[in-house]
């Protein structure tokens, strides 16, 4: 079966979660993610939305992060300064899964502004969740397409942290969690490099080359030694999430 | 007290303008019926407090009504910018907007900070990111106990607190289920408040011993407003209309086409207009 970029990127980012993962599921791309792993290989993978939702198995993706679908699939809803106190800041959850607007070479992130804070260009919506989901989690996903005016040698404005300025900048701030550890865009996958926490390509996806990649990002790339290549979408995953999507749209058009 | 008055009245009686103002609802539960009622009374100078400002703020800002938002996320969910807030901050129209900007885990914070008397919230947050840099209401506190360096923010404490919930019992009791947010907090941290609800009822019934509830000696006016939270949604009674979210894009794109808009269904409107709206998407849904 043929394939989208964005289907791609959903199809890979969701193969990167397990059974024994508690996820702090952002909205849009993370969430479409999230649940087709569940969907798939993952059932018993534990979705939890900043609206208070722990343990949600939505039917149809949510328009808004707390759609009533998640309240009434999720094993229990706590109230939102629960949420951010007991399971975020308490340490509880494994991995948070954000998208985001911009994004530099260390996998910091901007969803504030674009141009002077004071005097934006453009006005973004705002950090939400993410700087604190970004710092309490685990680990961190990114979810991104990839294009040159997303992917950038230096952000206007860090929103949440990645690896800050390189390798050590975490541990200097006290953060003992990892930070990203994964970048999927629809040309390829990124990981941090081991010595230096650049994220560096260490897998393409098919029929995809070094130099349309390198097109797409504002950064000189780096690849690692070796560098896989993604398998194809397969027709089960692709039929899973396009039923998903089909639902999703039909509930949301009502 | 709790005090059982009509919608015009709840909001002649606790809002004057210069006020601070949290409308809360995490999705779920948005006043905008009571909000409405704010922009038909046309108070002004406001500083409105909120976590996701999403449409309602937006037709606040467009409608020219507001000084200042304190918030830690303004969009359209999973549909995109709110474009009469961008025009605010933008370009100054209607009238500059000055932001005071948080994290969600900053106001969470702060909301139970406001709820439990304390001037400020303390947490593990905002490490390695610019917003302490443009905000100065982001301090810091060295933990008395290991040293530990972590962030504070102000308690928020609005003058008046609007929320929409599900039931009121003729007491004045008041009845929340569901994605429940920052509203008990935002009440009890607040001077005042108007709570507009679906349904009063005699008796709440079998519920949950752990539902929550604002007693009535904790709530200022409550107005009963069914479907007082379209588009937003009630647990239980309407779904949210995200159709309408997605159709707002268009409308709010452009000055013109929000002004016609907000004449035709806010200024010209009643809260009574709400009730036909969301038991109309429910039929639909």
């Amino acid at each position: 079966m043929s394939y989208s970029a964005t289907e791609i990127m959903t199809i890979v980012a969701s193969r990167f979660l397990t059974n024994s993962d508690i996820c702090f599921v952002g909205i849009g791309a993370p969430s479409a993610a999230c649940n087709l792993a569940r969907l798939t290989h993952a059932p018993d993978i534990t979705l939890i939305y900043e609206s208070g939702t722990l343990g949600t198995r939505p039917d149809v993706l949510p328009l808004s992060i707390g759609d009533g679908e998640l309240c009434d699939t999720a094993l229990t809803t706590v109230s939102v300064p629960e949420m951010f106190r007991y399971w975020l800041q308490g340490g509880r959850i494994t991995l948070g899964f954000l998208g985001g607007a911009q994004i530099d070479r260390f996998g910091n992130l901007n969803t504030t502004v674009v141009g002077d804070y004071a005097n934006p260009k453009v006005r973004l919506p705002g950090g939400g969740g993410a700087p604190e989901i970004a710092s309490s989690c685990g680990e961190v996903f990114i979810i991104m397409a990839m294009n040159p005016r997303a992917f950038m040698t230096r952000l206007p404005f860090i929103t949440s942290m990645g690896h800050g300025a390189g390798r050590g900048s975490r541990e200097a701030l006290g953060l003992s969690t990892k930070g990203p550890t994964r970048l999927i865009t629809d040309l390829c996958l990124f990981e941090p490099d081991p010595e230096t926490s650049e994220l560096t390509v260490t897998a393409i996806h098919p029929g995809v080359t070094r130099e349309m990649i390198q097109a797409q990002c504002g950064w000189p790339v780096r690849h690692a030694d070796k560098v896989g290549l993604t398998p194809a979408p397969t027709d089960n995953e692709l039929a899973v999430l396009r039923d998903l999507q089909a639902r999703t749209n039909q509930a949301h058009a009502a | 007290m709790a005090e059982f008055m009509s919608l015009s009245a709840a909001v002649e009686q606790h809002l004057r303008d210069g006020l601070t103002v949290a409308m809360e609802g995490f999705t779920h539960l948005i006043p905008y019926a009571a909000g409405h009622e704010v922009i038909r009374q046309c108070k002004r100078d406001l500083t409105i407090i909120r976590m996701t400002p999403d449409i309602l703020y937006d037709q606040l800002i467009g409608m020219g009504l507001v000084r200042k938002m304190v918030f830690s996320w303004g969009g359209n969910p999973g549909v995109g910018s709110l474009h009469r807030m961008r025009d605010a901050v933008e370009n100054g129209f209607p009238e500059r907007l000055e932001l005071e900007e948080h994290s969600h885990a900053a106001m969470a914070n702060a909301y139970e900070a406001g709820a439990s008397n304390l001037p400020f919230a303390v947490f593990r947050g905002y490490k390695g990111v610019d917003l302490p840099k443009v905000n100065p209401n982001i301090r810091s506190v060295a933990c008395p106990y290991t040293g530990e360096i972590l962030a504070t923010v102000p308690a928020i404490r609005p003058d008046v607190a609007i929320i929409h919930a599900l039931r009121a019992d003729r007491q004045g009791n008041v009845m929340l289920e569901g994605i429940v947010g920052v509203q008990k907090e935002a009440v009890l941290a607040a001077r005042a408040s108007i709570v507009t609800v679906e349904e009063i009822v005699d008796d709440f019934g079998p519920r949950s011993a752990n539902a929550v509830i604002l007693p009535h000696w904790t709530v200022g006016a409550i107005v009963h407003v069914p479907g007082g939270a379209y588009p937003s949604y009630a647990h239980g009674y309407y779904k949210r209309a995200n159709a309408f979210y997605i159709g707002w894009d268009a409308i709010a794109r452009e000055r013109e086409s929000f002004a016609a808009w907000m004449k035709a269904n806010v200024l010209d409107g009643s809260p009574d207009s709400f009730a036909s709206l969301a038991f109309g998407s429910r039929k639909s849904a």
